[in-house]
């Protein structure tokens, strides 16, 4: 292996372990918060990309419809929870962001075809397609076991992937998608050859992070965050809703994997079912990480990046074996240097 | 009781008496297919075809039963059980990816019923033991497909060249023929790597193909997914020919690949090409046809894999009439009839080739199967 080839293999390397850094990150968020093992995490990563890859085909995508039954779906649980106890004028409110936002932006996916605004326009619109999924989904399937186990909370992670994904093989179809690159300029240091797309990647995530690191430090969202995920019974009790946090962990992490999905979509194909993977490899930093320290699994994350593109060079074949194999000594380690805690609430 | 319902029941028995009289008339093909799952992009183009199939054959009404097996072994031995025990099915088709195939082959031997293997895997048809007695299969094998591009190379003057395939039995069937064909003709396999389905960067494996410095490069995937090495490729700024294999033939693939995939040469059944082909060959007007029929009913280009449930049921449709003969459909002997014919029926000319199967045979396909392809222009282009 000459300079070159090591080069060629550092810098893919981290263009994908940036991506499983975010992913990462928002595993850890959404466990600390809410203690559910987001698996379907990489299924908002397929999502994104491949509502990008409609709406510049000049579909509406599925994704549009799947965000008005949920809405009906999650409006319908709260005016049920809330019958005869809250004011019409809450009712009301209920029912306009919960079908009305939903109907508008459907409007205006049916509508955008044809009428093509660009990229940036695409990308905004993606944005708010998918993102209300996160929030949704966990009014519809987690606040109301906000209280189970992490054992029941993880199988119904798990249920949910399987659904989103059947989900996405009905709204895309089995084939893959590539979107429209950012900008296709790339520049040559040495041998190099560097491409905008990959800079963006970088660059995003690395934005992406600092700016979670301000929002967990600096701001009361972020803090009452925090709050949540260090005791959530104490959170409650000084007036921190903890739905309002469970719904703003599951909006940032859908962010997170829309983003990631609109980042990687130029660059590689994407299918239905592509997110499991890049998830679960995110998924790896996360338990690196302990699924609690960030910092950790952010720069777990870029291990495995950098440790898949050594291995795809040298032992392709082992690839996977490889990379998830890097998760035994981990678990080794953490068991039998932490003492084991029940997890009991 | 009173009269009234005693009528009644005796009008429901009559009722129900005639459909299944008239039911065990018809003729029964079952599908196991990979409709969802990993495999979908074949198993959509062919769940699509049995909408096409004839109502008929031989004057007999024939029900097609589609289920899906998700590309997953288990679901497939139940879905053919399921076939087999409670829908009477005479003749089992499927599955779309070898690895939910293979078992159908016991589900098959032990309940006496005809398998059509819709997978290129020679494994599911040679040798012809016991086992495989009841299975046939229409589809190329890999080693026919792999011979064609074998020649290709040779008579390009290609001395080695790089694999990268998939780390499946897809990847792995085609190595193995590839192995003994390529060293043969003079050509050097100068690096192997594999790659799978869901690989978001193959720029390591590419990296240490190009390092061996081959004289061009074999891609073995299926579907888009084979558009990612050529993509790779082309951004390292290799610019000899890259080979494919007929995993590729889907209009996907080009609208996927675009111009990073313009010159890929590739070996595959000539329905994919059948206006191209010359006017006495016989693929051209069966090839044509299914082609028309399928683009008319779903306004989506075809697929070549859908063309072999098509080729199927038109290989099967030639022994029904010696087989009605011999009992009537949904009983064994209606079945073991038909397995007799089906060895005995000499060629039959189909999208993908012409099919001579005898008892030794039960894959009957030559060279006429198999034809070379190159991407121009974002569309097939028959190389003669």
């Amino acid at each position: 292996m000459d300079s070159t080839i090591l080069m060629f293999l550092v810098q893919d390397g981290v263009v994908n372990g940036a991506v499983y850094a975010l992913l990462g990150v928002a595993l850890v968020l959404v466990f600390t918060v809410t203690r559910v093992v987001f698996i379907p995490q990489g299924a908002f990563v397929a999502y994104g990309g491949l509502t990008m890859a409609a709406l510049e085909a000049g579909r509406t995508p599925g994704t549009a419809w799947l965000l008005l039954v949920m809405g009906v779906v999650a409006a319908g649980m709260e005016l049920l929870r809330r019958w005869g106890t809250s004011p019409p004028r809450v009712m009301a409110r209920i029912l306009a962001v919960d079908i009305g936002v939903p109907c508008g932006l459907l409007a205006v996916s049916l509508w955008l075809p044809g009428h093509g605004l660009g990229q940036w326009a695409n990308i905004l619109l993606t944005f708010a397609l998918v993102i209300p999924i996160g929030p949704v989904l966990y009014r519809i399937a987690f606040q109301p076991l906000a209280d189970a186990s992490v054992l029941v909370l993880f199988i119904v992670a798990v249920g949910i992937d399987l659904t989103m994904t059947g989900l996405g093989l009905v709204f895309f179809g089995p084939e893959g998608y590539r979107t429209e690159v950012f900008s296709a300029v790339s520049f040559s240091v040495g041998p190099l050859n560097i491409s905008a797309q990959s800079i963006w990647i970088v660059a995003m995530a690395a934005m992406l992070l600092g700016g979670l690191f301000v929002f967990f430090e600096r701001t009361l969202l972020g803090k009452a965050l925090r709050a949540s995920a260090v005791n959530r019974r104490g959170a409650r009790l000084v007036g921190i809703p903890t739905s309002l946090s469970g719904r703003t962990a599951f909006g940032l992490a859908a962010f997170i994997g829309c983003l990631s999905g609109l980042l990687i979509a130029p660059v590689t194909t994407i299918y239905f079912d592509t997110g499991f993977m890049v998830g679960l490899k995110g998924l790896i930093g996360a338990i690196i990480g302990g699924l609690i320290s960030y910092p950790v699994t952010a720069v777990a994350a870029l291990v495995v990046g950098l440790l898949e593109a050594f291995s795809s060079f040298e032992a392709s074949a082992f690839k996977e074996v490889i990379i998830f194999t890097v998760i035994i000594p981990v678990l080794l380690w953490r068991s039998l240097t932490r003492p084991h805690i029940e997890d009991e609430e | 009781m009173s009269r009234n319902m005693a009528v009644m029941v005796t009008i429901l028995a009559a009722a129900t008496w005639g459909a299944d009289a008239a039911r065990a008339a018809d003729i029964k093909i079952g599908y196991t297919l990979s409709i969802t799952g990993p495999a979908a992009s074949l198993g959509v183009p062919q769940k699509n075809t049995v909408g096409i199939l004839p109502a008929e054959i031989g004057g007999h009404k024939v029900r097609y039963i589609v289920l899906d097996d998700g590309g997953d072994a288990t679901r497939s031995v139940a879905n053919a059980r399921k076939l087999v025990t409670e829908e009477k099915v005479d003749v089992l088709i499927g599955s779309s990816i070898t690895p939910p195939t293979m078992p159908l082959l016991d589900v098959a031997a032990e309940t006496g019923t005809l398998l059509i293997a819709n997978v290129p895997a020679q494994r599911t048809v040679s040798p012809v033991d016991d086992k495989r007695r009841w299975v046939f299969k229409v589809i190329q094998g890999e080693a026919l497909l792999a011979r064609a591009i074998a020649d290709h190379m040779a008579k390009a003057g290609i001395k080695s060249v790089g694999f990268i395939g998939f780390n499946d039995a897809y990847g792995e069937g085609y190595y193995n023929e590839f192995k003994t064909l390529l060293p043969e003709r003079g050509i050097a396999i100068a690096a192997k790597e594999g790659f799978a389905r869901a690989d978001t960067s193959v720029t390591g494996q590419v990296l240490k193909l190009l390092a061996a410095k081959p004289d061009a490069v074999l891609v073995v995937a299926a579907g888009t997914p084979a558009v990612l090495p050529a993509k790779t490729l082309k951004e390292r700024g290799f610019d000899k020919t890259i080979y494919q294999t007929a995993g590729i033939a889907t209009q996907d693939f080009i609208r996927v690949g675009g111009k990073d995939v313009e010159g890929t040469v590739f070996s595959a059944g000539p329905v994919l090409v059948a206006e191209q082909l010359p006017a006495h060959n016989a693929s051209r007007a069966i090839g044509m046809d299914y082609i028309k029929r399928y683009e008319e009913a779903y306004k989506t280009p075809f697929a070549a894999f859908g063309a072999h449930v098509d080729d199927a049921v038109r290989f099967i449709s030639r022994a029904v009439p010696p087989a009605l003969k011999a009992g009537t459909p949904g009983t064994p002997a209606f079945r073991a009839a038909l397995r007799d014919a089906l060895e005995t029926g000499g060629e039959v000319p189909l999208a993908h080739g012409v099919a001579n199967i005898t008892a030794k045979d039960h894959n009957g396909l030559d060279d006429r199967a198999a034809v070379m392809v190159r991407i121009e222009n974002g569309a097939w282009k028959l190389v003669p």
